[in-house]
């Protein structure tokens, strides 16, 4: 074995199955069972990654996901990703890791000279420095410090992986399955509750696969987790998720799961999703998260070699690691104890424990002894020695006047303990307030807010027996709560992993100059004690305030870690309680979650839904180009011959207007309005009157909301005298259809009428021009197209190449015009046909840039084009729109407000420009002079602006104050290049006298 | 995501399946000719947006498509209540205490 710092045996590793991988292109093996933290650590590696701001080299700190230090990239698929804790990374056959924040090389970082220069970058650092001017943040600041600063980067290529996503409910979501998880698992189980018990670790047991000597039921530890998880999963009602994070807690017990399920594989089966998002509606959720170690605040605590003493202890015992050869241990509490006596018996020699507290339990002190190992009593680290890896630390004897020197020890590595702190994230998230453990010196969880309980650590039970006694008791009452049911399971009975005592928090005393020495607080973000005293100072009197000066507690650990360091320093700062200065907020997610993982299958195609028309495959196969409307496909324009857009566009217009087109009309929203009331329902919705429309007539409806401004328009057809046929914009389709509901429903129940969205049970062929009506003669059957039978504003029924057809004689370009509505499912048949019988008249197929070419041309308006939601009727000359008799309708009253009826709205005109050739853009600022004054608001804007090739020239339409008096004038419209100008016109370009309609 | 239930439907769905509506119990005036511009302007902008219980129009638009109101306790946000169109608005004062207990 080449792993120097591989234990022989013990662990839950498989020693003949040597895995190789390599670390910043260097290779090396590992065993499976391994992450990629203690593979690294077996050869003896700690130096992992350079930090955020200082680029200091640092070591891996912790065996869990919180760890801050050692973020990697993993490479996979051909592109890498980014900031993966390297304590949860698997090991796998040939896996590719880099080392990250440093350049060129993790041993020679030139961005070192930060920690150097650290005097400059106090908290505070960027609000302070990079105020102003505005410019050079964009332009100078900012790509400095990004290029500087950051952790991985980014992946550059789409990502190869899928995502898989699913709903699960079940009676108890048991969260973790350290003892209180496993125990609360397996006695909510025995009363036939539906179960899912997730980890975020690879293997089930938690705590326990690190215990050494501890045994339940006279078993070891790792034996009684082994027969648990064989007796769960022989039951029906069980799910078991390991790799599985619980990273967000919401409303009504909606907790979201993510799964790692191929990323620990070296050939994963490629039908399998990277991650699963598991969305789990439980009755009860107990949360069993655990604690997780403080780290102690004394100077120069972030060399590689320094780590928590339960990440050492882990190492050791479930990896078969050992974190060096003479490691001195420093601690406030019992459990770093633990760590050193298992170190010991494992041949690894203890430079010392050096424990604060001037009197250690005897017990702790015996056991010791009889090891041989040096202690000293109340004595801190005061400092470290080493750069790339620690080599020594200071000692310090805390005594009343303060700290003085005792010696110095060498080491190859220093576990620290500072005592615990109770996972209480997913309390948090549930909207739980936690609350202060005077006893614990440590915040637990409060009263709970939802169907949920945290049992053991995670809400300060310390100690195997009763962790295990919390846990069981937290399945039985959950599942009880959630099903009812109710079994006793025998307690299993635990001996040895007793709760220690003990803890510090805040920054440790020491012996040397304050101003010079950094003790870490939040390693991710390189925050120091030094900083968060120097915030406080500055007047940051609230945590919420220094968490955001110092940005302590914002690191991807979301201060799990450093928060109660943090705290209590402030507190003493501030010379006020800890609890007066608060508790930051744990937010989802729990852990740094995939964008993966949320996009999940909503991506290209799955994004939005694509709504193609049955043209769509013809338009396809003729090369048309498509445009995006909403989620529609719409074809733009149709090039023949290599046309560009403007050439092609020149030739549809030109032809519809001598000969005939034919155009996809299917996307405009349809709505059949149906029963006795039908007329009376629309007489109220629109601004238009409707009750003397004849059957087989069509008008053009205005609609508005309740403030006068219009919101939709479209055609509406009188089938018979209880049915209309409405036709919306495209865009407004799904509004208009649920404001109509809306006013059926609660406004207007007494009236007897039935709406049904019809948009995607018809097609629709628009067929315009000249010689529209010789196009469709050969089709249509029961319908007598004579001008006479059947005139403009006419609606039919019939048939249409043998299918049921609705027939209506309109026009959107001014010419004679029909649009035909045949069932969905026969328009591809009738589009092929019309587009195969329009050849036979010289004709052309047209898409939307032709058709709002030629709508422009007739000064027809475009709801949401020449409309912006502030604009009325009158605004757009459409007055005429307007039923006078009518006692009410929608935007009636909202019409004569004093805003709408005062002088000086902007109105709708027409502008062509002094010269033709030069074509307006649309949006842009009308004004009186060609170069205002600075400060000057514009008289209007344009609205729709086109080159008309019928007419040889440009046209615009335009909103412009009191527009309609200032016919003939001339304005401008100024641009980068100099201003246009532009003369008044009213707002029809072509056929002023409208008879071209009539063929 | 929230469960709401859908007083016609007479079951429990998600969130994603409902649109809120805005405030209830604002009804539109018979007769908007009448109003003044003030008691106009109030009926289009005026909400109580209330800190604490409030009662919501909602519709199951991906269910049964009505509309039902609901009191909905806007700082925890949660659903305290649902009753169909037309019921009278229930005593808040009530509710509050009801949900305090
Ligand atoms: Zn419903």
């Amino acid at each position: 074995m080449s792993q120097p710092f591989r234990t022989h045996s013990g662990g839950r590793i498989d020693r003949n199955k040597q895995l190789t991988f390599q670390f910043d292109g260097e290779e090396l093996t590992g065993v499976e069972g391994d992450t990629l933290a203690s593979a690294l650590l077996a050869n003896g590696r700690h130096l992992v990654g350079r930090s955020f701001k200082y680029h200091r080299p640092r070591g891996i700190l912790t065996a869990g996901s919180e760890e801050p230090n050692a973020l990697v990239g993993i490479y996979r698929k051909g592109d890498q990703t980014p900031n993966l804790r390297a304590t949860q990374v698997e090991l796998y056959d040939g896996l590719k890791a880099i080392s990250q924040n440093r350049f060129p090389s993790l041993d020679f970082d030139v961005g070192a000279v930060n920690d150097l220069l650290s005097p400059l970058f106090p908290a505070g650092f960027y609000y302070k420095t990079f105020m102003w001017p505005r410019a050079f943040w964009d332009r100078v600041y900012e790509p400095i410090i990004r290029a500087a600063a950051g952790l991985g980067k980014p992946p550059i290529n789409p990502d190869h992986d899928t995502y898989g996503n699913l709903y699960a409910h079940c009676d108890v979501l048991v969260i973790g399955s350290g003892p209180a998880g496993l125990a609360a698992a397996l006695a909510a189980a025995e009363t036939g509750a539906r179960v899912i018990l997730c980890d975020e670790q690879s293997e089930f047991g938690g705590s326990l696969l690190s215990e050494s000597d501890a045994t339940i039921d006279g078993k070891s530890a790792t034996e009684w987790v082994e027969d648990s998880i064989r007796s769960l999963s022989a039951k029906d009602n069980v799910t078991l998720l390991p790799r599985t994070t619980a990273f967000g807690y919401f409303a009504q017990n909606f907790v979201s799961l993510a799964e790692r399920v191929t990323e620990h594989m070296a050939d994963p089966d490629p039908a399998l999703p990277r991650e699963r998002l598991w969305q789990v509606r439980a009755k009860e959720v107990v949360i069993a998260a655990g604690a997780i170690e403080r780290p102690m605040v004394f100077p120069e605590n972030d060399r590689p070699g320094i780590m928590l003493a339960d990440a050492g202890r882990t190492y050791l015992n479930r990896y078969g690691v050992k974190v060096g050869d003479n490691v001195l241990v420093a601690t406030a509490c019992d459990t770093a104890w633990q760590a050193a006596f298992d170190l010991a018996d494992r041949g690894v020699d203890i430079a010392a424990i050096a424990d604060m507290r001037e009197k250690p339990s005897e017990a702790l002190l015996s056991v010791a002894h009889a090891r041989g190992i040096r202690v000293e009593t109340g004595c801190v680290i005061t400092g470290t020695q080493g750069r790339k890896r620690v080599s020594g630390a200071l000692l310090g004897r805390v005594t009343s006047g303060g700290v003085t020197s005792a010696g110095e020890v060498t080491c190859d590595a220093l576990l620290m303990s500072g005592g615990w702190t109770p996972t209480v994230s997913l309390y948090s998230q549930s909207r739980g307030k936690v609350v202060w453990d005077d006893t614990l010196g440590t915040f637990v969880p409060g009263a709970p807010v939802q169907n949920e309980r945290s049992a053991g650590a995670c809400a300060g039970v310390y100690g195997l027996s009763a962790t295990l006694e919390a846990g069981y008791n937290a399945g039985e009452q959950a599942a009880k709560a959630a099903t009812g049911k109710t079994a006793k399971l025998a307690r299993a009975e635990a001996n040895g992993a007793d709760a220690g005592n003990g803890g510090i928090l805040g920054a440790l005393p020491h012996d040397r100059n304050a101003s010079k020495v950094k003790a870490f607080v939040d390693y991710q973000n390189d925050v120091t004690a030094k900083d968060v005293k120097l915030a406080v100072r500055e007047g940051m009197h609230s945590i919420e305030h220094i968490k955001r000066y110092t940005t302590t507690g914002m690191a991807t650990d979301q201060g799990r870690l450093s928060n109660l360091n943090a705290l209590q320093i402030a507190s003493t700062s501030l010379g006020k309680p800890l609890t007066d200065v608060g508790l930051t907020t744990f937010r989802q997610p729990y852990t740094p979650t995939t964008f993966g993982v949320f996009a999940n299958v909503s991506r290209g195609d799955f994004f939005d839904p694509v709504r193609r028309t049955p043209s769509h495959d013809w338009v396809v196969e003729n090369d048309g180009v498509f445009e995006d409307v909403g989620q529609w496909k719409r074809t733009w324009y149709f090039p023949i011959n290599g046309e560009d857009m403007h050439a092609a566009v020149a030739r549809e217009c030109e032809t519809v207007r001598k000969s005939v087109g034919l155009f996809d009309a299917s996307t405009l929203g349809k709505i059949e309005v149906v029963g006795p009331d039908a007329a009376e329902f629309l007489e109220r919705m629109y601004t238009n009157p409707w009750k003397k429309l004849g059957v087989g007539r069509c008008r053009y409806g205005l609609l508005l909301n309740e403030a006068g401004f219009i919101i939709d328009d479209g055609v509406i057809g009188r089938l018979a005298e209880d049915r209309f046929h409405v036709t919306t914009t495209t865009g407004g389709a799904a509004h208009v259809f649920a404001t109509m509901e809306d006013y059926l429903q609660t406004e207007w129940p007494d009236l007897n009428v039935w709406i049904t969205s019809t948009t995607e049970q018809y097609a629709v062929c628009a067929v315009q021009g000249p010689k529209a009506r010789e196009v469709i003669a050969p089709f249509v059957e029961g319908i007598d197209l004579s001008p006479d039978a059947f005139p403009h504003m006419s609606v039919a029924t019939g048939t249409f190449c043998g299918v049921p057809c609705r027939l209506m004689r309109i026009s959107f370009t001014g010419e004679l015009g029909f649009e035909v509505n045949i069932p969905r499912r026969h328009g591809k048949m009738v589009w092929e046909t019309l587009a195969k019988e329009i050849e036979k008249h010289d004709g052309t197929v047209y898409g939307t840039e032709t058709m709002h070419v030629l709508r422009a041309e007739k000064g027809y308006i475009i709801v949401g084009q020449e409309t912006d939601g502030t604009v009325t009727p009158h605004d757009v000359g459409m007055s005429w729109a307007i039923g006078k008799n009518k006692f009410d309708f929608v935007g009636k009253r909202g019409l004569q407000r004093p805003d709408l009826v005062a002088e000086g709205r902007k109105q709708l005109v027409g502008l062509l420009t002094k010269d033709p050739k030069v074509v307006l853009e649309e949006g842009a600022q009308v004004t009186k002079l060609a170069n205002p004054p600075a400060g000057t608001s514009a008289e209007g804007h344009v609205t729709s602006s086109y080159h008309s090739s019928v007419l040889g020239r440009s046209i615009a339409l335009a909103m412009v104050k009191g527009g309609r008096d200032l016919m003939g004038k001339t304005l401008h419209v100024p641009m980068p290049s100099g201003a246009i100008e532009v003369e008044v016109t009213d707002t029809i370009f072509v056929d002023k006298e409208g008879g071209r309609v009539n063929g | 995501m929230l469960l709401i239930y859908c007083p016609y439907c007479e079951v429990e769905r998600p969130e994603l399946e409902f649109r809120c509506g805005g405030e209830a119990h604002i009804a539109r005036p018979t007769d908007p000719s009448t109003q003044s511009d003030e008691q106009w302007a109030d009926f289009l902008y005026m909400r109580t947006n209330t800190k604490g219980i409030y009662a919501e129009r909602w519709r199951h638009i991906h269910g049964c498509g009505r509309f039902f109101n609901a009191l909905r306790e806007t700082v925890g946000d949660k659903f305290l209540k649902v009753y169909k169109t037309g019921e009278p608005k229930p005593d808040l004062d009530a509710i509050a205490k009801e949900a305090s207990r």
